[in-house]
């Protein structure tokens, strides 16, 4: 429900990212009511698998990965679905960085390492263009 | 030979993560040079190896009650021996990482390895690293900065 007490359509949440903890920490940590998370992946080419499964609409994505890593993985899921929201949630701190996960299709980021608050103030910025 | 400004890189990487991560700030010792390629270890050990630019390894080194204690300040109710290891290599790619933002985007930094209760798997591929003591409630641990 919204402010004014009409239902708001949930968002569904997928967490890519190699540690375990950080995994659990986005899913324990995000206060967001709009948004249900569907799935975590550990690396990116589960993360693509898991995102054809459960089609979610919000991404948060490590970039530091094994197997596929987070810019190629942003770049493949971007060609999957172009309306997926993806907020990069790594510990790469160069301007760079950010700027070619962008230029992917990222729409995000958020440098690690963060605060639940940090976190839900990227998360809602992200969905105010959703 | 890494200069003083980039050693404090580290630092101030070291510093932001205990504060950002557990809401209680880590004490930094004075960084100091060891030459005989043994920087020491504890129980668990983030490995990181460093390619590009620089070309060697960081890490983190701690006891499992500093870590345990570190997860119970990150609310995390698993302190079970893979999450323990998860911690220890994510505080080294933490750390790592942030360097970046100094050292540039040619400072490629590998997944992280852990190593646990094997003291000498831990190899400096140089003689000469940077030992940054870390003390954080009453435990002790290392950040090493090992580079060419």
């Amino acid at each position: 429900m919204d402010t004014n007490g009409a239902s708001v359509t949930p968002l569904k949440l997928m967490i890519v990212d190699d540690s375990n903890i950080i995994r659990r920490r986005i899913e324990r940590s995000q206060q967001i009511d709009r948004l249900e998370v569907v799935g975590a992946a550990g690396n990116g080419r589960e993360a693509v698998a898991m995102f054809l499964r459960t089609q979610p609409d919000v991404v948060t994505m490590d970039l530091t990965m094994p197997e596929m890593d987070g810019i190629a993985c942003v770049e493949k899921l971007v060609s999957l679905n172009p309306k997926v929201l993806i907020l990069v949630v790594s510990a790469l701190a160069d301007k760079a960085t950010a700027v070619e996960a962008i230029e992917k299709g990222a729409n995000g980021f958020l440098c690690k390492p963060f605060t639940d608050r940090q976190l839900n103030d990227a998360l809602a910025e992200l969905l105010t263009v959703a | 030979m890494l200069k003083e400004a980039e050693i404090r890189t580290f630092v101030d990487g070291t510093t932001n993560f205990f504060v950002t991560s557990s809401q209680q700030a880590a004490s930094v010792g004075s960084p100091y040079l060891v030459t005989d390629g043994k920087p020491g270890t504890y129980e668990y050990t983030g490995v990181i190896g460093i390619s590009g630019s620089r070309k060697g390894i960081v890490y983190f080194t701690a006891r499992r009650a500093m870590l345990t204690v570190l997860l119970m300040r990150m609310h995390e109710t698993d302190s079970s021996e893979e999450i323990i290891k998860d911690l220890v290599g994510e505080v080294a790619n933490t750390i790592s990482g942030n360097a970046r933002r100094d050292f540039g985007k040619n400072f490629i930094i590998s997944v992280p390895t852990v190593i646990a209760n094997e003291l000498d798997k831990v190899i400096a591929p140089h003689s000469r690293s940077y030992v940054i003591p870390i003390n954080w409630r009453t435990h002790s641990a290392k950040l090493v900065v090992c580079l060419e």
